[in-house]
C-alpha cells in the first residue's frame, strides 16, 4: 500500500500495464523527450527510459497521431494516447468519431479498436482555449466509452481498465486533481490522493460510486465537481442536511442503477458540471434520472453549472464562472427545503 | 529604397539606414526583452496569474516582420505573442493590464497571456491552437482580395505548426488564391519540449513552400535588418497580387517553453552558441559601429522602457477588475 495522487497512479497503471502486454504503448506530443516533462501533467516521466522505443514522441499532430493510435489498434496493437489539452480533441474528433467510434459497427463487428486517449480538462487560469470541459461532446457518441477520473485509486484502475478494454476509451483527467504538492502543482489544485494497493486492481468502466452516504439529497459530480460536491456535503452536515455523494465517473454509459438506488432513497437530486450547462451532460442525467426513477423524485431535478459563456481568462471572472462548494452548498439547501 | 511606416507609431516611415528609425528598432527589441523579464519575474514572484509563454531571445523576428507592415495591415499570433503584440504598436500598460486581468487590458482581461491582441491596432487576439492561425489568417487575406483592398496579413507561427493539418491547408489555399499572407515560421528548433529534428524528416521549413508553388526564405531571425528586408521583400509580393510568401526566421528562445520550465531538453553548448548570437547584442554592434550611434544612447533608451515599464507594472497591479456582470458580456455580437 503506497499513498500517490493521480498523476504517480496513472504512471504506474500505464506501467504495469505495459510490462504486463507487449502491444501496450503510449503516443502524444512531449510524452518522453529526455530531459522534458513526461508529458504537460507528468503522467509519463520516466517511462521513455523504461520502456525504449514505446513511449512515442509525435509532431505536434493531434489528428494525425490518434488515427496513428485507431490504426495501431486495429492491427492488434494497444494504444495510450495523450492528449495534452483536452482541447485539442477538436482537432482529432474525426478520428474518435468518425473512425475509432464506428469501426467496430461499419465492419459488421469483425474489427476491434483497443485503444485509449486519455486528456486533461478544467478551467485553471490558461484563458479560453486551454480549458473546456470536453467530455460533454464525447458522452452520447455510439461506439465511445467515457470515463472521468477524481481520485488516484479510481485512475489506476480505471486506467488498466480501459486498455484491457476492447473498446475506444476516453479518460478525463483535471488538471486541478492530478498533485497538489510538488513543483508542477497547480494553483488552487485539490488533493485526489488515495491508498494505492500493491497487488494489480481494476476499477470497472460502467459504474458510478456513492463517495458519502446521506438521506436528503443526493449531488451528483465527478472530476473536480466530485470533491467540490464532497467538500459541500461536509459543510451542509453541520446544518443537519445530510447529502449522499456520487462520483459519476462513468459518462457513458452512465451508471443509472447507482444513480438511482440514491435518489429512491432521498427523494431529490443536484447534479453539478464544471462545463457550460446548456448541452452538457449532466442535461443527459437529468433526462435519463426522469426516464430511470422520475417518480421518486419529491421535487424537480436542480442543476449547478457554468453560464454559458467560454472560460474567461481573469481570475475573479474564472471563479465566477467555475461552480464552488458555496454555490453546490446553496442549491442544495434550497432543494432540500422544496 | 522602400520606406516602411510602423503602424503602432514606433518608427517614424524612414529608411532604413536612418538613424532614428534603426534606433526605433532597437527601442522596440528592448523594450520587448525588458517587458518579458519582467513579466516573469511578477509572474514568478506570484502576483502575476495565470500561465506565460515568452520570448526571450526571438525579439527580432516579431520587431523585423511588424517593421514592414503598414497601419491598417494585420497580424496573427499564438501563445506565445507577447513580442509580436508590443512590436504591431500595443502599449505595454495595456498588455500589462491584460495580465493582470484587468478590465483595461486589452482583451478587458477575458484573452490573458495567450490571447493578446487588439484590432484597432492591427493584431487578432493570439490563437493558442498550434497552427490555428494559419487558415484563419489565409481567410482574413481572402476577405481583403474579395474587397480588393491592398492589406496583407503577417501569421506567426513556430516550427511545430508545420506538422499541423491546418497548415497544409491553409497554406495550400492561400497559395491557390494567391493571398497576400505572409506566413512567418519563427523556428526556434523546438515545439515545447521536442526538437525539431524529432519531428522532421526534412528540417528546411522554407522549403515547403515550392511544393505549394511559392516562394519561402530562410532568414537569420536573430538579425532584426535581415528580417525586416525579407519582410519587406515579402509584404511587397503580397501587395502586387504574387503571395503568399513563407518566411522562416531561424531563432531561438531563451527562456522556458511556459512557466516553471527549466528547459533541460535543452543542450548546454547549443544554448550557449544562440546565445551567442542574441538579437540585441547583435543589433547593438551593428548601431555602434556607426558614427552617430554612441553607447550612451543605447543606455539611455534602456533606461527610459525600464521607468515606462516600471510605471505600468503600479498602474496595472491598480487597474480595475472586472465584476460579476461583466462575466456574460461579449459571448455574441
Ligand atoms: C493544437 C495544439 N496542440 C498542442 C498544443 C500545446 N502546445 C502549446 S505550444 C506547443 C509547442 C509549439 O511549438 P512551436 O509551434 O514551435 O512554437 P513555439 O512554442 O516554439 O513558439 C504545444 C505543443 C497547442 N497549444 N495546440
Ligand atoms: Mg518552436
Amino acid at each position: 500500500m503506497k499513498r500517490q495522487g493521480i498523476a504517480e497512479a496513472l504512471r504506474d497503471g500505464i506501467a504495469e500495464e505495459m510490462t504486463r502486454d507487449s502491444s501496450v504503448f503510449c503516443i502524444g506530443e512531449d510524452i518522453g523527450v529526455p530531459g522534458g516533462w513526461g508529458g504537460a501533467f507528468t503522467v509519463t516521466l520516466g517511462l521513455s527510459e523504461k520502456f525504449p522505443g514505446r513511449i512515442i514522441d509525435t509532431p505536434i499532430a493531434e489528428l494525425g497521431f490518434t488515427g496513428m493510435a485507431v490504426g495501431a489498434a486495429m492491427m492488434g496493437m494497444r494504444p495510450i494516447a495523450d492528449m495534452q489539452y483536452g482541447d485539442f480533441l477538436f482537432l482529432a474528433s474525426d478520428q474518435l468519431i468518425n473512425n475509432a467510434a464506428k469501426m467496430r459497427y461499419m465492419s459488421g463487428g469483425t474489427i476491434k479498436v483497443p485503444m485509449v486517449m486519455r486528456a486533461p480538462i478544467g478551467a485553471t487560469g490558461r484563458g479560453s482555449q486551454h480549458a473546456q470541459s470536453m467530455e460533454r461532446y464525447f458522452t452520447g457518441v455510439p461506439g465511445l466509452k467515457v470515463v472521468a477520473v477524481s481520485t488516484a485509486y479510481d485512475a489506476k484502475g480505471i486506467l488498466k481498465a480501459a486498455v484491457r478494454d476492447d473498446n475506444p476509451v476516453m479518460i478525463f483527467e483535471h488538471k486541478l486533481l492530478y498533485g497538489s504538492k510538488g513543483a508542477r502543482a497547480e494553483p488552487g489544485a485539490v488533493d485526489a490522493t488515495s491508498d494505492i494497493p500493491d497487488e494489480d486492481y481494476v476499477v470497472p468502466l460502467d459504474r458510478a460510486v456513492v463517495r458519502r452516504e446521506g438521506q436528503h439529497v443526493t449531488i451528483l459530480g465527478w472530476l473536480l465537481m466530485a470533491h467540490f460536491a464532497a467538500q459541500a456535503a461536509e459543510q451542509l452536515a453541520k446544518e443537519g442536511i445530510e447529502a449522499e455523494v456520487i462520483d459519476v465517473r462513468s459518462l457513458s454509459p452512465i451508471d443509472y442503477a447507482t444513480i438511482g438506488a440514491s435518489i429512491r432513497k432521498t427523494g431529490r437530486v443536484l447534479i453539478v458540471e464544471e462545463g457550460p450547462k446548456t448541452g452538457g451532460v449532466s442535461a443527459e442525467i437529468a433526462a435519463g434520472i426522469m426516464e430511470h426513477c422520475g417518480e421518486s423524485l419529491q421535487a424537480p431535478v436542480v442543476r449547478v453549472a457554468s453560464p454559458d459563456v467560454p472560460v474567461p481568462f481573469s481570475p475573479i471572472l474564472e471563479n465566477a464562472y467555475r461552480p464552488d462548494v458555496a454555490r453546490i452548498v446553496t442549491a442544495a439547501r434550497n432543494l432540500t427545503k422544496t | 529604397m522602400t520606406t516602411t511606416s510602423q503602424s503602432g507609431a514606433a518608427h517614424p516611415a524612414a529608411p532604413s539606414s536612418d538613424r532614428a528609425f534603426l534606433l526605433g528598432l532597437y527601442q522596440r527589441i528592448v523594450l520587448i526583452r525588458e517587458f518579458e523579464e519582467r513579466v516573469k519575474f511578477l509572474f514568478l514572484e506570484g502576483t502575476m496569474p495565470g500561465t506565460i509563454h515568452q520570448c526571450q531571445g526571438q525579439e527580432a523576428t516579431a520587431v523585423g516582420v511588424c517593421a514592414a507592415l503598414q497601419a491598417g495591415d494585420y497580424i496573427t499570433s499564438t501563445f506565445r505573442g507577447h513580442g509580436h503584440a508590443l512590436a504591431k504598436g500595443l502599449s505595454v500598460q495595456e498588455l500589462l493590464d491584460e495580465l493582470f486581468g484587468a478590465t483595461t487590458g486589452c482583451c478587458k482581461g477575458k484573452g490573458g497571456s495567450m490571447h493578446m491582441g487588439n484590432m484597432d491596432k492591427g493584431m487578432v487576439p493570439g490563437i493558442a491552437i498550434v497552427a490555428g492561425g494559419i487558415p484563419l489568417a489565409a481567410g482574413m487575406a481572402l476577405a481583403f482580395k474579395l474587397q480588393k483592398k491592398p492589406q496583407v496579413v503577417a501569421c506567426f507561427f513556430g516550427d511545430g505548426a508545420v506538422a499541423e493539418g491546418a497548415f497544409h491547408e491553409g497554406v495550400n489555399m492561400a497559395a491557390i488564391w494567391n493571398l497576400p499572407v505572409v506566413l512567418v515560421c519563427e523556428n526556434n528548433l523546438y515545439g515545447a519540449s521536442t526538437h525539431i529534428g524529432k519531428v522532421m524528416k526534412n528540417p528546411k521549413i522554407s522549403d515547403r513552400a515550392a511544393s505549394y508553388g511559392f516562394r519561402g526564405e530562410t532568414v537569420d531571425g536573430n538579425d532584426v535588418l535581415a528580417v525586416l528586408a525579407a519582410a519587406q521583400r515579402a509584404v511587397e509580393e503580397c501587395r502586387a497580387g504574387k503571395g503568399p510568401v513563407l518566411l522562416e526566421l531561424l531563432t531561438y528562445r531563451r527562456t522556458g517553453h511556459s512557466r516553471r520550465d527549466a528547459c533541460h531538453y535543452q543542450p548546454k553548448d547549443e544554448r550557449e552558441a544562440w546565445f551567442a548570437r542574441d538579437p540585441i547584442t547583435r543589433f547593438a554592434e551593428v548601431l555602434l559601429a556607426r558614427p552617430d550611434v554612441m553607447p550612451a544612447d543605447l543606455d539611455a533608451i534602456k533606461a527610459k522602457i525600464e521607468a515606462e515599464i516600471q510605471v505600468a507594472v503600479v498602474n496595472a497591479q491598480q487597474a480595475p477588475q472586472p465584476t460579476l456582470a461583466n462575466l456574460t458580456e461579449d459571448v455574441f455580437a
